[in-house]
């Protein structure tokens, strides 16, 4: 099942490589992974999204909170919860394609940010489903390059991962 | 204010920490500190002959003395040398600092001579590592070392110190911390209490019980809290092989250790609980054998200091997470204040079944009018030394017939890599105790093979005159790969075989020790007095022992706990 776990680190050299350090000595998996200094700049959030049965992911918790370094963590995917991920694509936009990509990127409520007489960039966020539907609807052939941020999340209501 | 260089200032720290042994090996990077090491006599350092060989000696000291061990290498080779070390004590959860030197902080990164990443090489096998960034924080980091080494679930830290950070003339205030707080860091205190309680009434209402009781006890110094609740209870009680000692072996209601090479009437009870209580133990497989065969009719309670350690192979049905003395503690006032006693009928019924059980085997083993049997040497020292030695191993069959043929009766006395399965650890092991209970009898119970692979140390015994005594179990093979290749590999001995070996008597004798050879039966019981009575002499015994000979029981690779070989014939 896929998890979106959600980690309160010491922001301190080193940490991340723990954390990293720790999926691939486990051989558990990492799908993505995002980290940020926060509001109080002694914290960095991380996020990492990972698939496993239970008894994996129970172990990556438990793992997980075992380092020193690890201040709380939270399951994001055990409660309601909002996730996010921003894209930032390169399109080949010629002649009638323009006007068909632009009608996409809106109906995704993307931006494009960019533009040259062949290629649009495009800005779009969401979760991560919505992200492959866009590439999808556009088609393989037309995307030159994408990067992806990668998932963050936070649950909703009132809820808040903090010290 | 009392100003002071980085090097003075970590020596300072580990006066106020209360260190009074270090073990080590100098160099470049480390030069600061030993200089202010020469400069004070309070801490005492031993230097080894190999890195490796300090770390498992300050990992001795710790196994026998439940303090944290310390060493001290230089950086490159020598950090890199310690990471075996490390390695079996983070396996076996051994409180311990290990600090290297480490370049300067301004030559980090550009592979400078004796470069090497010690906190990346070193973190899968610490429980933490530490760098000092400026030298005022070494106070702060030393006694953060220690705490996060000797809390929660023990382990080793290692702590990094670039040269620039111990330079003699940069000199700051020393104030050393008088307590730590991690706020990311908060090892539990005490069980919850309502699992406690669910726990006792399990357990209380147990037809088939098993404490299952692991090296946890130990390390968590609970080992008499556990016996007064298990001789109260009337309850079998079976432990790890790192938890040997932490109930005395000669007690009835002892059924032996567990596991693949455990007592087969451990092994028989435990597939046929009904309520396991496993105490300070992590269902190794070594213990479980195949986990989805493992103990079908028994429900789990799972003490543990390491929320990760439980239902990790094997699923808890009650999970407590908390120290063991102080969850034992709890459990213990609430089985005398409960109404429920256990039920007197059930349990005669199981004793009379475990009582069989010991019968079948005993732990019997041929023995020979000519060739002398491992098995028989170690229980002939278990009686010379009125089964109250400190005994070291190393890892193969002789490790076995140690932990088999000697009974021990207090905890921290059985000293052995269970985790890692060191070769190498026995001798410098001793050394730590040795060096720590000078008045104590400790023996290296070894094998030609292992012994080999940290020899260098008998010179370190000669500086120091530590007379502990080598018990080499000599079978002129790499007996336990021998034993597999046996028996799964028809017999082809790949690499087992220990060709051109060493004489151990005079290799003893040119490091200025003792040696003594025995071939015949009939001088193994005067030739081991003889050894023993050299109070002042560390003596290398070389036994030679029948080759032939296999460790048993042993589980039936990938099957359940009670699928045993019984002898090279018998399979049960
Ligand atoms: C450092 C290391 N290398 C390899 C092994 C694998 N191994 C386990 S037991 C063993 C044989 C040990 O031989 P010896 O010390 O003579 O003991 P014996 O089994 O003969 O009693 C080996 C090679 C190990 N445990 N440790
Ligand atoms: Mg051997």
């Amino acid at each position: 099942m896929r998890r979106i776990i959600s980690v309160l680190l010491e922001n301190e050299p080193g940490a991340l490589s723990r954390v990293v350090g720790l999926f691939s000595q486990r051989n558990y998996n990492i799908e993505t992974l995002t980290v940020a200094p926060t509001e109080d700049p002694t914290m960095s959030r991380l996020t990492v999204t990972t698939t496993g049965s239970e008894r994996v992911i129970e172990q990556i918790t438990k793992q997980l909170n075992k380092l020193i370094e690890v201040i709380k963590l939270v399951d994001l995917t055990e409660g309601a919860h909002i996730e996010r991920e921003l894209m930032l694509v390169k399109l080949k936009a010629t002649g009638s394609q323009r006007a068909e990509i632009k009608r996409t990127v809106d109906i995704f409520r993307g931006q494009i940010v960019d533009v040259t007489s062949s290629v649009y960039t495009v800005q779009l966020a969401g979760d991560s489903a919505k992200l492959d539907g866009f590439i999808q609807a556009i088609g393989a052939t037309g995307v030159l390059e994408v990067v992806r941020s990668g998932v963050s999340g936070i649950a909703r209501g009132e809820k808040v991962l903090s010290l | 204010m009392e100003l002071l260089s980085g090097a003075d200032m970590l020596i300072r720290s580990l006066q106020d920490e209360g260190i009074e042994n270090i073990y080590g090996y100098p160099g470049g990077a480390a030069l600061h500190i030993y200089d202010a090491l020469f400069r004070q006599d309070t801490v005492k350092h031993i230097l080894v002959r190999h890195e490796q060989a300090a770390v498992h000696m300050a990992d001795g000291y710790a196994r026998a003395t439940g303090k944290a061990g310390t060493v001290l290498v230089t950086s490159g080779p020598g950090a890199t040398n310690t990471i075996t070390g490390i390695a079996t004590a983070f396996m076996d959860s051994i409180p311990m600092v290990v600090l290297c030197g480490q370049v300067a902080s301004t030559l980090i990164g550009e592979d400078a001579f004796q470069e090497t990443d010690m906190i990346g090489v070193s973190r899968p096998v610490v429980k933490h590592n530490l760098s000092v960034r400026h030298p005022s924080e070494i106070p702060e980091i030393i006694r953060k070392a220690y705490y996060i080494a000797t809390t929660g679930r023990p382990g080793p830290v290692v702590v990094d110190i670039p040269k620039d950070m111990t330079a003699p003339n940069d000199r700051y205030e020393y104030v050393f911390p008088k307590k730590t707080k991690l706020r990311s860091y908060n090892p539990a205190i005490r069980g919850h209490a309502g699992q406690i309680k669910k726990a006792v009434d399990m357990l209380l209402a147990a037809k088939r019980p098993i404490v299952y009781a692991g090296g946890g006890v130990i390390l968590g110094k609970a080992s008499g809290q556990l016996t007064e609740m298990v001789r109260g209870l009337g309850y079998p009680i079976t432990n790890t092989l790192m938890g040997i000692g932490c109930y005395p072996a000669s007690d009835k209601q002892h059924i032996g250790w567990l596991g693949m090479h455990g007592t087969y009437e451990a092994n028989m009870v435990m597939h046929n609980a009904d309520l396991i209580l496993a105490i300070g133990a992590r269902f190794d497989d070594r213990v479980t054998n195949a986990t989805e065969k493992f103990c079908p009719g028994a429900r789990i309670i799972h003490i543990d200091i390491d929320p990760a350690s439980i239902s990790k192979t094997i699923s808890a049905d009650v999970p407590i997470v908390g120290p063991v003395d102080s969850v034992l503690k709890e459990m213990q006032s609430l089985i005398k204040e409960s109404k429920v006693r256990p039920d007197a009928d059930a349990l005669a019924a199981w004793w009379k079944q475990i009582d069989e059980w010991r019968a079948f085997h005993g732990m019997r083993y041929e023995t020979s009018d000519d060739v002398i049997k491992p098995q028989e040497v170690v229980e002939m020292l278990h009686r010379l030394t009125n089964g109250d030695a400190y005994v070291t191993t190393d890892v193969g069959q002789h490790q076995m017939f140690a932990a088999q043929y000697y009974k021990f009766d207090k905890p921290n006395r059985w000293i052995s890599s269970g985790g890692l399965g060191t070769m190498g650890f026995g001798l410098p092991a001793a050394m730590g105790i040795k060096l720590n209970f000078p008045d104590e009898e400790v023996l290296c119970i070894t094998g030609e093979g292992s012994i080999q692979m940290n020899i260098q140390e008998l010179s370190t015994c000669k500086q120091y005159s530590l007379p502990v005594k080598i018990i080499n179990l000599n079978n002129q093979a790499l007996g336990m790969v021998k034993q597999w290749q046996d028996m799964n590999y028809g017999a082809r001995h790949s690499h087992s075989y220990m060709d051109s070996l060493p004489d151990f008597v005079k290799l003893a004798e040119a490091y200025g020790h003792e040696g003594i050879k025995i071939t015949r039966k009939e001088d193994l019981e005067p030739m081991l007095k003889k050894a023993l009575a050299m109070k002042d002499k560390l003596v290398f015994v070389d036994i030679y022992v029948d080759p032939s000979e296999h460790v048993y029981p042993m589980h039936v690779a990938r099957g359940s706990m009670k699928d045993m070989w019984l002898s090279k014939t018998e399979k049960v």
